[in-house]
């Protein structure tokens, strides 16, 4: 227990990168992958093979590996630079890194929620004369968000966690970091494990709860 | 009211062929519809009423022939189908009202959006609309809170909302409860006698006595016969169309 209170500052630091990690993380997400559903149902078959073909890519390659990549593929091969202090720079690379990895997921969710809209509506939009893009936005990605609120929860509950392997792209200064520390010097500690996941757990019920009653708020009755 | 020579027509279908897959539902289709003219197509399902309908503003696309509307040649995609389609209304057999919309936003979004409408110009003409179709009072209610025949009559005033050239009716009334049946045909046969040009895929006989100036006898993808109603059901000319009418019309 002393062992919990001796690092509860460092902990508690690192666990706000967490946060920061996952806000950063979820609005562009959510941005990214509401731009590659409609890529994945547009008209046009190169945008829709361009978004398949990120989805699947992504989607199936280990969170680690696409941190890794955005770390040293994009930052130091290529230049990428968000910052010229390293710490701050390797938050940019794994948040957006991140936030790449969540938006597939996002952008499944979402189509599973187009899914749920009836033909019709999408027919009834065309019909008064609304183009693609306008009945994708006003008709029926209203109606597929509302049909998937609970599953993004899910997705954004695995956000947060996946915000512990910020190491893998070179951002060492998070809580699962700063617990590695820890442990490098006084050993393995029961209490500051459970500290963190309580932490986590702080965060992410919260996320579950509130996505499952809006859920049921939203909910399109037919 | 059988005239229809000496008017440019509104629509003209020129050997328009269609097929899904093996099935060939669309054979060879000629066919016009002239301005003010209440066209009624019936005919077996599985005919290709709704697809020839459907065809109408590209909702179907079809594999050759041509289709004119009000002298221009349906646009394949984009903006111009878009403008076109905003021209021709269409009523759904499921309604298919906006469900995340409000009955008054359904109404308004058309004119807003499409036609760059201001708001309150489109929401005082909604009510107009809702006025006329019976259905001012639930304005501000959500489409699964009507009944199946409300919600029709709210398709009809979103369709009117964008003041079409004509409107297409594809079966408006076959998902509707018996009851509410009339509720709607009645508001169909106000349009009629308002001169709007509507072509309507119905099995409503009794409408289509009342309101129609011709009917179109669809079966197996072809017209088989045209007519004036009068004429149609008291002395079809094929055995195709009298073998369906003794069907429909003996109980």
């Amino acid at each position: 227990m002393e062992d919990l209170i001796r690092y509860a500052p460092d902990l508690a630091a690192g666990f706000l990168e967490n946060i920061k990690l996952s806000i950063v993380a979820a609005i562009v997400s959510l941005v990214f992958g509401t731009v590659l559903v409609a890529m994945r149902v547009s008209p046009t078959p190169v945008l829709r093979a361009a978004g398949t073909i990120y989805v699947n890519v992504v989607r199936n390659t280990p969170l680690t590996l696409v941190l890794a990549f955005s770390a040293l593929g994009l930052s130091d091969q290529l230049g990428l630079v968000f910052s010229t202090e390293p710490r701050t720079n390797s938050f940019w690379i794994v948040a957006l890194g991140l936030a790449a990895y969540t938006a597939a997921f996002v952008c499944e969710a979402l189509r599973s929620g187009i899914n749920t809209v009836p033909l019709g509506q999408a027919e009834a939009a065309r019909a008064i004369g609304l183009t693609f893009m306008q009945s994708l936005r006003m008709i029926i990605l209203p109606q597929a968000f509302r049909a998937v609120v609970a599953p993004l929860g899910s997705v954004m509950i695995a956000m947060v966690k996946n915000t512990t392997v910020a190491v893998a792209g070179g951002f060492a200064a998070d809580a699962a970091a700063n617990m590695k520390e820890s442990f490098d010097q006084v050993g393995a500690s029961i209490p500051i494990f459970l500290g963190i996941v309580v932490a986590f757990m702080a965060v992410t019920l919260p996320i579950g709860y509130l996505t499952g009653r809006l859920a049921q708020r939203l909910a399109v009755a037919r | 009211m059988t005239e229809n020579g000496g008017v440019t027509p509104l629509v003209r279908l020129e050997n328009v062929n269609k097929h899904f897959g093996a099935l060939h539902v669309l054979k060879n289709i000629n066919l016009t519809v002239s301005r003010g003219e209440v066209l009624v197509v019936i005919g077996p399902s599985g005919g290709g009423k709704s697809t020839l309908c459907r065809a109408i503003n590209r909702l179907e696309t079809i594999d050759d022939g041509k289709i004119v509307f009000d002298g221009q040649v349906l646009p394949e995609e984009g903006k111009a189908l878009a403008r076109l389609r905003s021209e021709v209304g269409m009523v759904f057999q499921s309604f298919n009202l906006f469900a995340h919309k409000t009955i008054r936003e359904n109404v308004t979004l058309g004119p807003v959006k499409v036609r760059g409408v201001s708001k309150d110009a489109a929401s005082k003409r909604a009510m107009e609309l809702l006025e006329r179709v019976g259905i001012a009072a639930q304005a501000d209610k959500y489409p699964a809170q009507l009944s199946g025949g409300q919600q029709q009559r709210v398709a009809i005033a979103r369709a009117l909302a964008m003041d079409p050239k004509m409107i297409l009716f594809d079966e408006p009334t076959s998902a509707l409860d018996p009851e509410m049946v009339q509720e709607v045909l009645d508001v169909m046969i106000g349009l009629a006698r308002d001169g709007m040009t509507m072509v309507v895929v119905t099995h409503e006989m009794g409408f289509a006595r009342r309101a129609a100036n011709r009917v179109v006898f669809m079966a197996d993808g072809q017209i088989v016969e045209e007519n004036t109603p009068d004429e149609f059901f008291t002395n079809a000319q094929t055995d195709r169309a009298r073998d369906f009418l003794s069907k429909i019309l003996t109980h």
